[in-house]
């Protein structure tokens, strides 16, 4: 027993023990979800990470100012809490001394883990996180997704034009930020545009809830046009397969939160024809998206989903932002001013997500898509809205 | 003499060191965090050792009064001191907030402790598996009441405590929080220490041992169960209003179901009715967690097994109710705690 302890002690702390710092290298941090509620966002995080980081040790390093670094990247299990993204933060930015932070993804640590970024002069650039708290007044802070103010209107526009739409009704998530932030953008700009009262139903539920009927049975008795489900894609399964049982045969549109690999198993056919607004359309892409996608698919197994593109594009920002500082110095302050300063000179950045710019907050500005899920069960782009 | 100050001399020397090496920055901010999530878990463990050890109900809903603490903290030292989108310009002069911080604190702990009367007039009527079902339906009651105040953020959670902190380093630069933190963990211990071994704390364990005997010895189980659980729920909400200005951000899902969970695995993983159990647990949970981190998923595989390991060979806990001066008499030559 006790040899076991030993034994167990000491596995544990030679792994605790950083591994030698190699000359020549750039560290970068992913402080994301392994584990906990969403382990699949953090994974196809990493994924994505490990791809580019692949591609660039393999083809010498990244250029930096005539040199060639390698590359290092270091993922933190963030759990999925706030605490635990703050520790991680800190850690990767004292301990592991890296030149910039990826992630964290969902907000509720990404608002947190910003402001330690920010207090330590440390560039992050979280990949998925839409609260507008996140990046706001803090200059070292960048995300890689549209904001829900824009998504909102892209949504209300697409309804109108294409199925006509004169009263709308929603469902969403209580107990999910994203979800009641994104329902409530809705109603205001569709309300604007149609008339006050164009919401005919605006129903809530919680997160673990399994059975929608009486929001449902409310949302068909107003006979509204179509329902807006901005929700995870879990409870969208659950919500769409819902609304058909009680005979509702008109239109359903959701937000990015449906882009999931698992929608399509948990949703089946019920789900095909449907529209959502997202960042980027898997099926139908071209050009470095497509490449990507399929290598994605061929080196992990399955399509990639919007956090996997995310990150990509996120990852490649920050690259980016090092190669425009020019030099690295060694010394860790001014190398992060510089990188700071490398992100500012950013003008536009094509990634597979599209191109992008950041504005003053640190959010990007980029198109968002709409797609429709095919009779296939695959997202086709449908078309791409601007800002 | 040296015994019967030794234990202070101790805390002084460690609290001094502490707040000396994070003034210096000799303390990376990094350990500075892990040190101060250690003292609220210490809070947290101790004050729910109070309820499910020493009391002997089951309890698992002690993430919501730590809610409750945190966000009457947090808003009221906004409201009086930071700038904030909400409530626009601070209400008093933010050189205040150095000697208002304490108050506020404690007056989320208050506030804490009144959410605590949830949970205590049911337990008049009902115990074990029927309590504990209640104690979770408090905790999910508080965090849907937050989620729907939209004016505090709602799910979007609050925040700007960050500017308290400023407004304190501001007024005298001093490491504010790890010494709040500290003074705040050896409060709670000292309280809970002293209740539990005060003649009216006798009845606490009595409780526990048997309710009906208990009554017929003339103790009023009721008034002890009521001031129990305010005690234990107000202990967790100073806990939580900490943890919420350490992070500088708070949202209702941080304080769920899972949050009251791994104080409770602290709490077993101590051994129930043991204050130290419940100290070094905290201390040992919080250093596994991150010391396991380079293990990533593989994590928690390992401390749940840990978890089962301990339940098989010691199933009492590491402390079991025993003390640690029970259980290394010779220790006792050098210290006295009460």
């Amino acid at each position: 027993m006790r040899k076991t302890v030993i034994l167990f002690l000491a596995l544990t702390l030679s792994l605790a023990l950083a591994l030698p710092v190699l000359a020549d290298t750039i560290k970068i941090g992913f402080n994301i979800s392994l584990t906990g509620d969403i382990p699949k966002v953090g994974e196809s995080s990493k994924f994505a990470a490990e791809m580019l980081k692949a591609d660039i040790n393999g083809a010498g390093g990244l250029m930096v100012g005539g040199k060639a670094y390698k590359l290092d990247f270091i993922y933190e299990d963030n759990e999925s809490k706030a605490e635990s993204a703050v520790t991680a933060m800190l850690k990767l930015i004292e301990r592991d001394q890296v030149l910039a932070v990826v992630g964290p993804n969902s907000s509720k640590q990404a608002v947190p883990a910003g402001q330690i970024a920010n207090d330590n002069k440390t560039v992050m650039v979280s990949p998925w996180a839409t609260n507008p708290d996140a990046t706001l007044d803090r200059p070292w802070v960048f995300r890689a997704a549209f904001l829900d103010p824009f998504q909102g209107p892209v949504a209300v526009n697409f309804a109108v034009k294409t199925f006509g739409a004169k009263t709308a009704a929603v469902i969403y998530d209580l107990s999910n930020d994203y979800s009641k932030g994104l329902a409530e953008i809705f109603k205001q700009v569709f309300e604007e545009k149609m008339g006050a009262g164009s919401v005919v139903a605006f129903e809530s539920h919680g997160t673990r809830d399994q059975d929608f009927s009486a929001q449902l049975t409310t949302i068909i008795n107003r006979k509204p046009d179509f329902i807006f489900v901005p929700n995870n894609y879990n409870q969208v399964a659950l919500i769409v397969r819902q609304a058909r049982q009680q005979g509702y045969t008109g239109e359903i549109m959701g937000s990015d939160a449906w882009g999931s690999a698992e929608l399509m198993t948990l949703c089946g056919d019920v789900c095909k024809g449907l529209h959502f607004s997202t960042h980027y359309a898997a099926a139908g892409a071209t050009g470095a998206t497509k490449e990507f996608i399929d290598r994605y698919t061929a080196t992990y197994g399955y399509t990639p989903d919007d956090v996997a593109a995310l990150t990509w594009d996120a990852t490649k920002v920050v690259l980016q932002a090092i190669q425009n500082a020019g030099r690295l110095t060694g010394r860790l302050r001014t190398d992060r001013q510089a990188i700071l300063d490398g992100m500012k000179a950013i003008t536009s950045f094509d990634g597979i997500t599209g191109s992008m710019k950041f504005d003053e907050e640190g959010d990007p500005v980029k198109c968002a898509v709409v797609v429709q899920i095919s009779q296939t069960g695959e997202f086709e782009f449908k078309e791409s809205v601007c800002p | 003499m040296l015994r019967r100050y030794s234990v202070h001399l101790i805390l002084a020397t460690l609290g001094g060191l502490v707040v000396y090496l994070a003034y210096n920055e000799y303390l990376g901010l990094y350990y500075l965090s892990v040190l101060m999530f250690m003292g609220v878990n210490i809070i947290l463990s101790s004050s729910l050792n109070l309820v499910n050890g020493y009391m002997g109900e089951f309890s698992c809903g002690h993430a919501g009064f730590m809610c409750v603490g945190a966000y009457v903290a947090s808003v009221l030292g906004v409201w009086l001191f930071a700038r904030d989108r909400v409530f626009g310009a601070p209400v008093l002069d933010p050189e205040y907030a150095l000697y208002a911080f304490p108050v506020i604190i404690l007056a989320g702990g208050i506030a804490a402790a009144l959410a605590g009367l949830l949970v205590a007039f049911p337990s008049y009527k009902t115990r074990g598996d029927y309590l504990a079902i209640i104690t979770i339906a408090a905790n999910y009651i508080i965090i849907s009441a937050i989620e729907n105040m939209s004016a505090i953020g709602g799910s979007r959670g609050f925040m700007g405590m960050k500017g308290v902190i400023n407004a304190m380093e501001d007024t005298i630069y001093l490491p504010w929080m790890p010494i709040w933190v500290f003074i705040f963990t050896i409060f709670s211990v000292w309280v809970i220490r002293r209740y539990v071994s005060s003649t009216f704390g006798k009845g606490v364990n009595a409780i526990s041992q048997d309710e009906v005997a208990a009554e017929i010895m003339s103790v009023n189980t009721n008034k002890i169960k009521t001031i129990t659980f305010m005690l234990s729920s107000g202990l967790a909400g100073i806990g939580g209003g900490l943890f919420a200005y350490i992070l500088g951000y708070v949202n209702p899902g941080s304080f769920n179901i899972l949050k009251s969970t791994e104080i409770m695995v602290m709490v077993y993983l101590g051994g129930m009715g043991s204050l130290s159990g419940s100290i070094l647990a905290a201390i040992l949970f919080t250093i596994l967690l991150e010391l396991l981190r380079p293990l990533q998923i593989i994590k928690w595989i390992v401390i749940p097994l840990v978890l089962i390991i301990l339940m098989q060979f010691r199933p009492e806990g590491i402390m079991g109710n025993r003390e640690l001066g029970q259980t290394f008499p010779r220790l006792k030559k050098f210290y006295r705690f009460k």
